[in-house]
């Protein structure tokens, strides 16, 4: 049942009306040349060979795709968990990272610079730049580096300089301002390895074709453990979106299969305290791509907020806002107490301690209503381990 | 004439002095530009301020920020400028990044620059190919100058392409780098400046980033049509605030 509405990037990065890349004259040479040469880089066999090796060997992949027994009984509805958490560095991230750094390597750059939220991409960034002997900068809000100790500990281990943000609300968005400014500063020798679908094309296209194996895998997966070769739903959470970006890949043509994206609305929608972009932005600019953006009447970026740093962001991938816009995918959104509540339900009923991030696409198992025979795919995006303070704090361990 | 047109045929060591509006009071915005007028700059770029200004450094990050706090918006810089053409002969770019132009809506932007007098603006992130196919018409309709910025990496091949299609002056931003003052300029750079001087370019070129007194005011004299000081010239504010006396000094420092 394909349709032929077609939902992935044409040749200038545009997703219907978004997309593309706006970008200031300084960043030109190097986004036109990595989208000149993107495609053939990763469609080569010597690459495909090797990020799939790294991807088996040492990231751990196939992921397992679990049917939970006992939240699927909760639920009267069957419920597979795709286990990005199981990934080594503990999140969907490291996928995107393997594969641009080996582009990283073919284009020649020594230096890698990367934004980071939580601190998986700048985990999964510092990882394989440790693998690679490249040197590695990442930027960091000033406020995540608080809250995601952990990773940030993570990175020094790995070698990597962590750089604080203290610009805005001293989180992801301003910690990408502060990687973009470095790149433009140093034009010659450094790779900007984003971490989501976000940024001017070809990163959308590029991160969403990395993080596309995860879909690969669930296609074959529920073949294997269902009657049907399709899920009925896939269900992911949404920063920038790239592990939804993934998740939704080679789906995106099957009418059959519904497509869930669940936004991070902090302290609620109307709150003033969010980062649900759909729900409450329109469109415009941001980081060098059309799409839509949480903004004031004047067009200036509005702070978000949510409890979970990697969702704490004000945009959503350019592909995301053509597949809200084309109705191809529902977007719902959770709070902070929504996320909370399920990283506790998943952990007692299943003794699996998710992300906060992930935590929040659980949320759509109370949102929405399944039929019992339904597969329901939620992508766990990542493990619990970098929250644990916050955990602790949360539920007085 | 359009009054950049003008400029460059008549002068030369254009020295093109860049502001934040509503810095560092919201009121400033005229005061400055008048002070800047009477005390001899040969252009202004007033700054829209942007929450996000990801091709700035520190001075305009901060000074965006505060004229932000202090309430500044387009809609506000427009009721500001109104009647500025009473008094200010000197050409006025407006300078901002695009997605608050955007949300503002482009054409209408256009039609408020041309109502109170604005002769060109410069968008970093509005990408050139995207202006071609888009907004170049439109911008001729309204005979606002389209200002585009070429960078040390920029193909000679692009530049000639980006010469053709706009009109008012080439901004050449001096080397890989976000805006700040700098104390010298280097052999390199001057190379780079040589470079583009050949091409013969049909635009006046000045050169912008990192240029913030007399030296490096004369360095860029020598390679164009004259340079624009940016960051120097907000710091000015930033101690100052927008003495006419003290603005009156710092440009005939710069000039010496
Ligand atoms: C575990 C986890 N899930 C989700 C996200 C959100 O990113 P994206 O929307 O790109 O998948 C992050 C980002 O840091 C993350 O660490």
């Amino acid at each position: 049942m394909a349709n032929t509405y077609n939902y992935h990037a044409d040749e200038n990065g545009m997703y219907g009306e978004f997309g593309g890349a706006y970008v200031p004259e300084m960043l030109y040479p190097n986004v036109e040349n990595l989208k000149k040469v993107y495609l053939g880089i990763i469609e080569s066999d010597e690459f495909q060979q090797e990020y799939k090796a790294l991807l088996k060997d040492y990231v751990g992949r196939p992921s397992p795709l679990y049917l939970a027994k006992r939240l699927s009984e909760k639920y009267n509805t069957n419920v597979y968990l795709k286990r990005e958490d199981l990934n080594h560095t503990g999140a969907h991230k490291i996928n995107n990272t393997v594969g641009q750094i080996l582009v990283a390597k073919k284009l020649g750059k020594k230096r890698i610079i990367a934004e980071t939220g939580a601190g998986q991409h700048g985990v999964a960034t510092a990882t394989v730049c440790a693998l690679m002997g490249l040197e590695c900068i990442v930027y960091m809000g000033e406020l995540d580096v608080q809250r995601q100790a952990p990773n940030v500990a993570r990175m020094r281990m790995l070698g990597a300089t962590v750089v604080p943000a203290m610009s805005g609300n001293r989180t992801l968005k301003d910690a990408t301002n502060e990687a973009l400014r470095d790149w433009i500063c140093n034009p010659e020798d450094t790779f900007y390895l984003i971490g989501s679908v976000v940024g001017p094309h070809p990163y959308p296209d590029m991160v969403a074709r990395l993080q596309a194996i995860i879909s690969e895998e669930i296609k074959w997966q529920i073949k294997e453990q269902t009657e049907k070769d399709y899920p009925d739903y896939v269900v992911a959470c949404v920063g920038g979106g790239s592990n939804a970006a993934g998740s939704f890949f080679h789906f995106l043509d099957d009418d059959r299969v519904k497509l869930v994206a669940v936004e991070a609305s902090g302290l609620g929608i109307d709150s003033g305290e969010t980062a649900a972009t759909i729900a409450i932005g329109s469109k415009g600019i941001i980081h060098g791509s059309k799409t839509f953006l949480m903004q004031t009447d004047d067009g200036q970026i509005v702070e978000p907020y949510s409890i979970s740093a990697g969702l704490d962001y004000p945009g959503i991938g350019p592909q995301h806002a053509n597949l809200f816009q084309t109705g191809r995918a529902q977007f719902l959104s959770a709070t902070d107490d929504d996320a909370l509540e399920f990283v506790m339900e998943l952990t007692r009923l299943e003794g699996i301690i998710p992300a906060l991030e992930s935590a929040h696409a659980m949320v759509a198992l109370k949102k929405m209503t399944f039929k019992k025979d339904d597969a329901v795919v939620i992508t766990l995006s990542g493990r619990g381990d970098k929250d644990m303070e916050t955990y602790m704090n949360r539920f007085n361990l | 004439m359009n009054k950049l047109k003008e400029l460059f045929l008549s002068k030369k060591n254009i020295l093109s002095i860049y502001y934040t509006a509503g810095y560092p009071n919201l009121g400033d915005t005229v005061p400055v530009l008048d002070a800047l007028q009477s005390g001899g700059a040969d252009l202004v770029e007033i700054g829209m301020p942007f929450s996000d200004p990801l091709a700035d450094g520190q001075t305009i990050q901060l000074s965006s920020h505060k004229a932000l706090e202090n309430g500044m918006s387009i809609k506000l810089l427009f009721e500001q400028l109104a009647d500025m053409r009473k008094t200010i002969d000197l050409p006025v770019v407006l300078m901002g990044y695009f997605n608050p132009v955007f949300h503002f809506g482009v054409e209408k932007f256009l039609a408020k620059c041309k109502e109170v007098g604005v002769d060109g603006v410069i968008i970093p992130d509005l990408p050139f190919d995207e202006y071609c196919t888009s907004y170049k018409p439109m911008f001729e309709a309204y005979k606002i100058s389209n200002i585009f910025l070429i960078t040390p990496q920029t193909s000679d091949e692009r530049i000639r392409l980006i010469d053709k299609n706009s009109t008012g002056f080439i901004y050449m931003v001096s080397s890989a780098s976000v805006t700040g003052a700098k104390a010298n300029v280097s052999d390199q750079q001057v190379d780079y400046f040589k470079r583009v001087e050949r091409l013969n370019l049909k635009n006046p070129r000045l050169i912008g980033f990192g240029i913030g007194n007399h030296d490096t005011f004369i360095k860029a004299c020598d390679n164009a049509h004259g340079a624009i000081i940016g960051s120097a010239f907000v710091n000015l504010l930033t101690q100052e605030g927008a003495s006419k006396e003290k603005i009156g000094t710092f440009l005939k420092d710069v000039r010496a």
